[in-house]
C-alpha cells in the first residue's frame, strides 16, 4: 500500500493564491465603473422614500440638487433635529434658494437655463411644511420644473 | 556582448496593490439614485378670479396631519386610491358636447364630465410626512399611467410607459415624429391636471 501513503506525511498542500490579483482586479474594475464621486457630502439623513412611477433625469449637468432632512447624529448637537435644508455643503435657510438657484445658474449656459430641473432629495421623515416652503421659492424665481427624487419600489414599502 | 534575460518582476505584491485601490473604491461608491417623480410648479401669477370649475369635476384629496387620508369627503386607504382616481378620471358622465367616447367609467352623471374636464386636487397639511405625500403622488400619477397605457395598447398596440421611454432615448430608431404625435395624442386624451393647494397649518 506503499503507493497511497505518498503525501500521508507533510501538512497540506499549499493553496495557490497567484489568481488572487486577478480576482481582486476584477472586482476592483466593478467598483471603478460604478463608481460616482459625490458632489456633496450628506450633513442630513437622506433615506429616499420609494415610488414607482418613475422618470430617469437624462441630463445630470442640468440638474441642481437640494438636499433635505434631520441633521445627522454629529451635528444634532450643534443644529439640533428639526429638518434642514442643505445647498451644497453647507446648512441653508430657505431664504438662501433663491440665491443658491441664481448662482447656479450663472454657471450654466443661457440657452439650457430653461431646462434645468431641481431635484429634492428629501428624507422621508421630513415634514411638508419645509417642503411648501422649498416649492414656494422656487415658484417664486421660476424655477419650475422639479423632480422629487426617490428610490425604485413599491409605495407600501414607505410604511 | 552576451545579450543577459531581463529580471522577472516580482509580482507578489500585486494583490495588495489592487487591494489598496479595491478598499478606496470601496469606500467611496454611492450608488446615486437620479430618478424620480417629475413636477411642473405653477408659475406665479395673479389672477384674481379663477374660472369656474363645477363640484363634480373635482376630485379632492386630503391628507392631514397624521397621514390620513380623506378622498372625496371619506376616509380610504392609500392602496384604494389608484383605482378611486381611475373611476373619477375614466368617469365620462358628460353628455353631448361634453361626451367622452373613449371612456369606460360608470357615466355617472355626479362624477367627472370627460377626463379633460377633470381635476385632481391635492392639500396637504403642514406636517404631513413627506412620504405620505409622495405615495400618494405616485398613486395619483399611476392612475393617470394606467389610463394612457389602455388607450395605447388599444390604438398603438404599445406599451406607453416604453413609447415614452423610446421618445427620451437619443440612440432609438424609427420614426420619432410619429412616436411623439401619438404620445401626445395620448397625453391630450388623459391631460394630467393636478392642482395643489398650498398648505393648511392646522394645530
Amino acid at each position: 500500500m506503499a503507493k497511497f501513503n505518498k503525501k500521508s506525511g507533510g501538512a497540506l498542500p499549499q493553496i495557490s493564491t497567484a489568481s488572487l490579483p486577478d480576482i481582486v482586479f476584477m472586482l476592483l474594475f466593478f467598483f471603478m465603473v460604478v463608481t460616482v464621486m459625490r458632489q456633496n457630502t450628506l450633513m442630513i439623513e437622506n433615506k429616499l422614500p420609494t415610488a414607482n412611477q418613475l422618470e430617469k433625469l437624462e441630463k445630470k449637468d442640468l440638474v441642481i440638487y437640494i438636499y433635505a432632512g434631520k441633521p445627522s447624529q454629529r451635528y444634532q448637537a450643534q443644529f439640533g433635529t428639526e429638518a434642514r435644508i442643505q445647498l451644497n455643503d453647507k446648512f441653508a435657510d430657505v431664504k438662501d434658494i433663491q440665491a443658491f438657484i441664481l448662482s447656479e445658474r450663472e454657471t450654466k449656459r443661457e440657452e439650457l437655463i430653461p431646462y434645468l430641473t431641481t431635484a429634492l432629495k428629501v428624507d422621508s421623515e421630513t415634514n411638508m411644511g419645509l417642503i411648501s416652503d422649498i416649492k414656494q421659492e422656487l415658484r417664486k424665481i421660476d424655477a419650475l420644473k422639479i423632480n422629487y427624487t426617490t428610490r425604485e419600489g413599491e409605495v407600501s414599502k414607505n410604511f | 556582448m552576451a545579450k543577459r534575460a531581463a529580471p522577472e518582476v516580482n509580482a507578489g505584491s500585486m494583490a495588495d496593490i489592487a487591494f489598496l485601490l479595491l478598499i478606496f473604491f470601496l469606500v467611496t461608491t454611492t450608488i446615486e439614485t437620479d430618478s424620480g417623480i417629475s413636477r411642473r410648479l405653477p408659475p406665479i401669477d395673479d389672477t384674481i378670479d379663477p374660472p369656474e370649475i363645477r363640484q363634480k369635476n373635482i376630485f379632492i384629496v386630503l391628507i392631514n396631519k397624521d397621514d390620513q387620508l380623506l378622498v372625496e369627503e371619506k376616509l380610504m386607504d392609500i392602496k384604494d386610491l389608484r383605482v378611486a382616481a381611475i373611476e373619477f378620471l375614466d368617469n365620462g358622465g358628460g353628455v353631448g358636447e361634453e361626451a367622452c367616447t373613449y371612456c369606460q367609467g360608470a357615466k355617472d352623471p355626479n362624477s367627472s364630465d370627460n377626463p379633460d374636464k377633470a381635476i385632481i386636487s391635492l392639500q396637504n397639511d403642514r406636517a404631513t410626512s413627506y412620504k405620505m405625500y409622495i405615495s400618494v403622488q405616485n398613486e395619483l400619477v399611476a392612475a393617470y399611467n394606467e389610463l394612457r397605457n389602455r388607450e395605447s395598447q388599444r390604438l398603438y398596440g404599445q406599451e406607453y410607459l416604453l413609447m415614452e421611454k423610446n421618445l427620451a432615448d437619443a440612440t432609438w430608431r424609427g420614426d420619432k415624429d410619429k412616436l411623439k404625435e401619438q404620445v401626445d395624442n395620448l397625453k391630450a386624451m388623459y391631460p394630467q391636471k393636478l392642482s395643489e393647494a398650498e398648505p393648511k397649518k392646522t394645530n
